[in-house]
């Protein structure tokens, strides 16, 4: 239809009213309504402020960030910085932030694999074995996360003593002072070596790149594996061996009453990370399962129908599609993983919560050790939505 | 083609038709399709099928046939727990819950008043049962809601009726769960249903508001929210005035839950079709009117389902009133062990109290995976 043929009254806008002064006109009932809306809330937000701030003159609490340089005095049994109790206030609250996202990078990758094993075995065709996901999967998501985590503090302290530590394997403990295992003594031609294999990996990354776009030109497809296994695998192993190929194992050892050496996973972050682990991959498992479900049985066919093996099926058709489905719930558990870490307070692991929640019975800095909590979690909740958003958008469907 | 069987048709006219092999239908067709499906299939099902029957009978020996189901107490009312701690963990000690039920059901509620907290408890059962039928998804539940709480209120502090008073601070247990749960829903939900319509409104400050309270509750933990309540809620209010902590908990679930509510209603808002609102529109109907008749009794029954699921999650997320010190039943469950007779027994207390939660919450879900069937019927081919 050419433009001729449209009414030309049609392509203007609608001419703009006056606002009248009149309770009929929709505009200024808005207007009303808003103002109203807002001069309330404000009004309950000044209300509560001017009593907190009475308050606070009440009780000679002293508002304000001061107290973060100040020495914090309180033990942490686990800190990936370094940490000592004369340390501030604000080193202390670092350690928190740090071992929160601790737990919820560990609690997020190994509830990941774990979930999608669950949500795959829920669609086998195995009858046993999808009756043991769905089990699982039912009574995990029936019982408070609470309950769980305190259930697997229990079963951590019920363990033996160190003397008495259960042994599997040579070197490993597991005893009510935690885990213990060998660890091999970090020396510079480790570093080389994983600096090696990152540089690998890129190597790979780029390498399937241009091999993608020759076979867009020519239409032959390259193996990529060999240089894959030779560039992630093989120049570490050469880097390491090039610089002496030290290799000194820290054996954990029983010495008076506790262990020396080896490495260490403390009861409370093993309760905390099992708890998160096995009571999100519950939910994740639903999430896998429904993506899955939602590919259409029919776009299986077609692709095989096209002369596609099984694994192109899987890795073009099916999984772009299916992750279309997956990835906004699979966010929405992410953060809630992240945000269930605040319960370890209840076990004693000291995350940001705990920590924050010590400082502020030792200052009485409540308003401030609360606002530190929430903008915590608000900029890691942000984040994570954030990336997964940008992710979410880029294999999103493209549609006319 | 058809003559040859016309003709085998006609030369044995008795013959029934016969069944087909046992080896296609059947049991045996049924475990070779679900169970022995080729040598990998075997071999899991016969992995899978050995790790059930160890672990079920070790949770038979543990739960049963080791088990201990009650422990003398002597003359200064200290249990004997010695046949308990001779087991060593290879058999449970039911005598734990055996001894301390009641407390972990109803708290320090004083013992002889006990009925009224069970009674409480079936109260509550059958306000849930009551808002599950269909038969009552109108008007009329708002005045059951309303008479059944107030009867519960009633219940709990007595005072009136010739029952004596029992302040708050001696409530505990189940009904401290329930009740946090069920008031939480009760104020979370008209609450949730204005954010919603707020969060959907065309008025810019309104919306902003809306959207603010939303993302920055679902943005923070419940256990920030109940620090807040317990710590910082008192700064809040005049000097003088004191809210006690059990309604100060209920404030910030309730908030919480609203937020977490309000994205449902908002999901099913905005899965009516727009000819809805451009219909009632023409109709005339002001925005009230449009919203009360023809929007919220659509929108709210498509979301039935996943305002039950929303539901159960803060049931059991009630459970961390325990980081703020209140008498929940998770709570009781684990002052139950701090006794030095029963310290050390905590796994029995917890499948105690993780049954209960397990059979409330389990019954929730499957009734919102049944609605989720029957409100989709009309949608399956």
């Amino acid at each position: 239809m050419s433009d001729a043929s449209v009414d030309p009254r049609f392509r203007r806008k609608p001419p703009r009213r006056p606002l009248r002064l009149s309770w009929s006109d929709e505009r200024v009932r808005g207007i009303v309504y808003q103002v109203v809306v807002v001069a309330l809330i404000g009004s309950v937000i000044y209300w509560l402020w001017s009593n907190t701030v009475h308050n606070l003159e009440v009780r000679r609490i002293a508002t304000g960030f001061g107290f973060l340089q100040r020495e914090a005095g309180l033990p942490i049994a686990e800190h990936l910085i370094p940490y000592d109790p004369t340390d501030t206030y604000l080193r202390a609250l670092t350690v928190g932030v740090l071992n929160t996202l601790k737990v919820a990078v560990v609690g997020i990758v190994l509830a990941t694999i774990l979930g999608t094993i669950i949500g795959i075995a829920r669609l086998s065709k195995n009858f046993l074995v999808s009756k043991i996901a769905a089990f699982y999967v039912e009574v995990i998501r029936d019982l408070p996360l609470l309950l769980q985590l305190l259930f697997w503090y229990t079963i951590m302290q019920g363990l033996p003593g160190p003397r008495q530590a259960l042994n599997p394997v040579e070197g490993v403990f597991l005893s009510n002072r935690g885990l213990k295992l060998p660890w091999i003594i970090w020396e510079g031609a480790h570093t080389a070596a994983l600096l090696a294999c990152i540089a690998g990996i890129v190597l790979t990354w780029l390498y399937a790149r241009q091999a993608r776009a020759k076979q867009m030109a020519d239409g032959q497809p390259r193996k990529i594996w060999p240089l894959a296994i030779a560039l992630v695998i093989g120049l570490p192993i050469l880097t390491w061996q090039a610089m002496g190929g030290p290799w000194d194992v820290d054996w954990p050892a029983l010495r008076g009453f506790n262990f020396q050496g080896g490495t260490n996973m403390s009861p409370e972050f093993a309760a905390l990370l099992i708890g998160l682990v096995t009571y999100t991959a519950g939910f994740i498992a639903e999430v896998v399962r429904a993506g899955i479900l939602s590919v259409n049985s029919g776009q299986w066919e077609a692709a095989q129908a096209l002369g596609l093996r099984h694994g192109s099926v899987l890795r073009l058709i099916v999984m772009p599609q299916a992750l279309r489905v997956i990835i906004p719930p699979l966010t929405s558990n992410y953060l809630n993983l992240t945000k269930n870490s605040s319960l370890a307070v209840a076990i004693g692991y000291q995350d940001i919560v705990s920590i924050a929640n010590t400082t502020l019975n030792q200052t009485g800095q409540a308003i401030e050790g609360i606002a530190i909590i929430m903008a915590v979690y608000l900029t890691i909740s942000l984040s994570i939505s954030l990336f997964m958003n940008w992710y979410n958008a880029r294999i999103a469907l493209v549609e006319r | 083609m058809s003559d040859v069987t016309l003709n085998a048709a006609t030369a044995n006219p008795e013959a029934t038709p016969r069944s087909a092999p046992l080896t296609a239908v059947g049991p045996i067709a049924w475990a070779r399709t679900n169970l022995f499906a080729g040598w990998l299939s075997t071999a899991v099902t016969l992995v899978c099928g050995y790790l059930i029957i160890r672990a079920v009978m070790g949770f038979v020996d543990w739960a049963f046939i080791n088990a201990i189901w009650s422990v003398p107490v002597n003359a200064n009312g200290v249990a004997q727990t010695q046949a308990c701690r001779d087991l060593a963990g290879s058999g449970a000690c039911w005598a734990v819950v055996t001894e301390k039920h009641r407390f972990m059901l109803f708290g320090t509620y004083p013992y002889e008043q006990h009925w009224r907290p069970a009674l409480v408890c079936i109260l509550f059962v059958a306000l849930y049962i009551v808002s599950a039928l269909k038969r009552f998804w109108n008007w009329t539940l708002i005045p059951i809601w309303a008479g059944t709480l107030t009867a519960i209120g009633v219940l709990m502090w007595g005072g009136v009726l010739g029952l004596p008073y029992v302040p708050q601070e001696r409530w505990g247990g189940l009904p401290i769960t329930l009740i946090l749960a069920t008031f939480g829903l009760a104020f979370a939900f008209p609450l949730s249903i204005l954010v919603a319509l707020g969060r959907r409104s065309n008025l810019p400050a309104i919306k902003v508001l809306c959207v603010l309270y939303v993302e920055l509750i679902r943005g923070v933990p419940l256990i920030s929210l109940l620090f807040m309540a317990s710590v910082m809620f008192p700064l809040f209010l005049p000097e003088g005035m004191n809210i006690d902590k059990l309604l100060r908990a209920q404030i910030a679930i309730i908030l919480f839950a609203g937020a977490y509510l309000a994205e449902v209603v908002r999901a099913g808002l905005q899965s009516l079709p727009k000819g809805q609102y451009e219909a009632a529109d023409a109709m005339g109907l002001s925005y009230w009117q449009k919203t009360g008749f023809i929007i919220l009794p659509q929108a709210l029954r498509t979301v039935i389902p996943p305002l039950v699921n929303t539901f159960i999650g803060f049931f059991k997320d009630t459970s961390l009133v325990l980081i703020i010190g209140i008498f929940d039943l998770l709570t009781a469950g684990k002052t139950a062990i701090v006794e030095p007779a029963w310290q050390g027994f905590g796994i029995e207390v917890y499948v105690f109290v993780g049954l209960i939660y397990l059979v409330f919450c389990f019954a929730m879900s499957k009734y919102s995976a049944g609605l989720e069937t029957d409100l989709n019927k009309h949608r399956r081919r």
